[in-house]
């Protein structure tokens, strides 16, 4: 679900273009909306002193989404921003997990997604590595 | 005698038309992008996401831009549109000791754990322009890079929390939900968690004008940056429907806890104090002066004197620190007070006429 919910709008669609166009039936399979994708805000809380009383930090946009497929393989989505095709894809995904479909979902879309966030993860921390400072001591009268 | 006049229609479409022109500007040079602000005018975006108190980089980009660049136009428009959407809930507080940081420094500790890292800071440049980028064209040399290191990084008033020798923050009870500005108006004296709020939401020119007046001694409670940190951190919410927490998605947050003098009695040995500073986005300069203006509202807890400073005024600071509310109040003297001002006339034309006619009599 985290994954999903911090992808990008377009690269979630793109992946998921490329898994339905080889199961062909999946995107036009008739599903019961049980929520149709809703746009809203969630309440960030943090921590006084990080560790302390909670407190209001401020809102962040969120999109949620619930459907059920023909199968009766129900599933949910908050995820992050406004979009409700990543909502609804997420949705599905979240549904095709419970069923025969898992291993290519997972394969298809959840694995690019983690490779794709690694990558930006890696890459980010890597600038961050070369700004570690690394302190040396001088040392006098030797 | 004050006639109402209506009318001014067509001079406000005119001048909203001409407005439209203006944000865009010379049509010969190209138009920027939402999605440029949002790359390349990082922190301005971050700014708008956190006294807009709406973290979505999308929108602050577009309210950037229609706002003509002015922050808190575009801070405006962000809190206008959050009153459209609905509440779905809050989330599981924030662990940011967990952070992915980009930027972690401490002032009092060369060598906490998990090191000092930099980040692509202002800091040690040497603020000259640089021409080169006006020039465009040329793409920056990438950024050096080493193996990342997977050290953890402890909030550094761990360390001296272990020893005993700050204040330990009070845990509360979760089933407390935190009180909501954007729910229930401002009451005083307010709780620790809603001078948080108030202040992650507040303006930073006026929380940066108020933690320099304590460094100046107005309030002097001589902070030091324990930490500083930049990164990103996840965001868990419980879901209903699912009936456990799961991760709803990841937002930037810069965080400062700043260590400040001392604390303590005849029977409580000293300790250092703490200020806590949280905002959206990269904005490091109002996260120290969150957490300075902070603890100089703490002072009561503290037992500390009330030096009359205003940053130690809780009403005061509550009630100035959110720009809109300014700028509203502020801004809306500019709109026609016509009658206002003809009773003010009104008023002096009487008061000088009584004037002169005493100056009469007594010549």
């Amino acid at each position: 679900m985290g994954l999903l919910a911090r992808s990008r709008p377009e690269t979630l669609a793109a992946l998921w273009r490329d898994f339905t166009c080889n199961r062909a039936g999946l995107e036009e399979a008739a599903i019961t909306w049980l929520r149709k994708p809703e746009t809203g805000t969630v309440m960030v809380r943090g921590r006084a002193g990080a560790v302390g009383e909670a407190f209001n930090l401020g809102e962040m946009t969120v999109t949620r989404a619930s459907l059920r497929l023909p199968c009766g393989a129900v599933g949910h989505a908050y995820v992050q921003g406004r979009d409700r095709e990543k909502a609804r894809i997420a949705a599905l995904v979240d549904a095709l997990m419970a069923g025969p479909h898992a291993d290519h979902a997972r394969k298809a879309i959840l694995a690019p997604l983690a490779t794709i966030e690694t990558e930006a993860r890696t890459a980010r921390a890597s600038r961050a590595a070369a700004t570690q400072v690394d302190f040396f001591t001088m040392v006098r009268g030797e | 005698m004050y006639v109402a006049v209506k009318g001014g229609e067509r001079a406000i479409a005119a001048a909203h038309g001409w407005l439209d022109e203006e944000r865009r500007g010379d049509p010969a040079i190209p138009e920027l992008g939402t999605d440029q602000i949002r790359t390349q005018m990082t922190l301005a975006v971050d700014r708008v996401m956190a006294e807009g108190s709406l973290y979505d980089p999308d929108l602050a980009a577009l309210a950037l831009k229609q706002a003509r660049g002015d922050a808190i136009e575009a801070i405006f428009l962000i809190r206008a549109y959050r009153t459209t959407l609905p509440r779905f809930g809050a989330s599981i507080p924030i662990a940011t000791g967990a952070m992915a940081c980009e930027r972690r420094i401490s002032a009092i500790f060369k060598d906490a754990p998990g090191g000092q890292v930099l980040g692509p800071t202002f800091d040690y440049t040497h603020r000259l322009l640089d021409f080169a980028l006006m020039a465009g064209g040329e793409a920056p040399s990438s950024a050096p890079q080493s193996e990342p290191r997977d050290a953890a990084k402890p909030h550094v008033t761990e360390i001296l929390a272990r020893e005993d020798l700050i204040q330990a923050e009070s845990e509360h009870d979760e089933v407390d939900t935190p009180p909501d500005l954007t729910r229930a108006p401002l009451s005083l004296p307010a709780s620790r968690a809603l001078r948080l709020q108030a202040l992650a939401r507040g303006d930073e020119g006026f929380l940066l004008s108020l933690a320099y007046s304590t460094q100046r001694g107005y309030g002097r409670n001589h902070p030091f940056v324990g930490e500083l940190r930049v990164g990103t951190v996840a965001v868990e919410m419980e879901i209903p429907e699912l009936g456990f927490a799961v991760e709803i998605g990841e937002i930037v947050v810069s965080e400062c806890e700043s260590v400040n003098q001392f604390t303590g009695s005849k029977t409580q040995p000293a300790q250092f104090t703490r200020g806590y500073g949280l905002v959206f986005g990269r904005g490091e300069r109002k996260a120290i002066s969150m957490a300075l203006v902070d603890r100089a509202l703490r002072w009561k807890e503290l037992g500390e004197e009330n030096t009359g400073a205003p940053a130690q005024d809780e009403e005061f600071v509550l009630a100035h620190a959110d720009n809109i509310q300014a700028s509203g109040f502020l801004e809306h003297i500019k709109l026609p007070h016509y009658v206002d001002f003809q009773a003010e006339l009104e008023l002096i034309r009487k008061l000088r006429s009584e004037a002169l006619a005493h100056l009469g009599a007594d010549a």
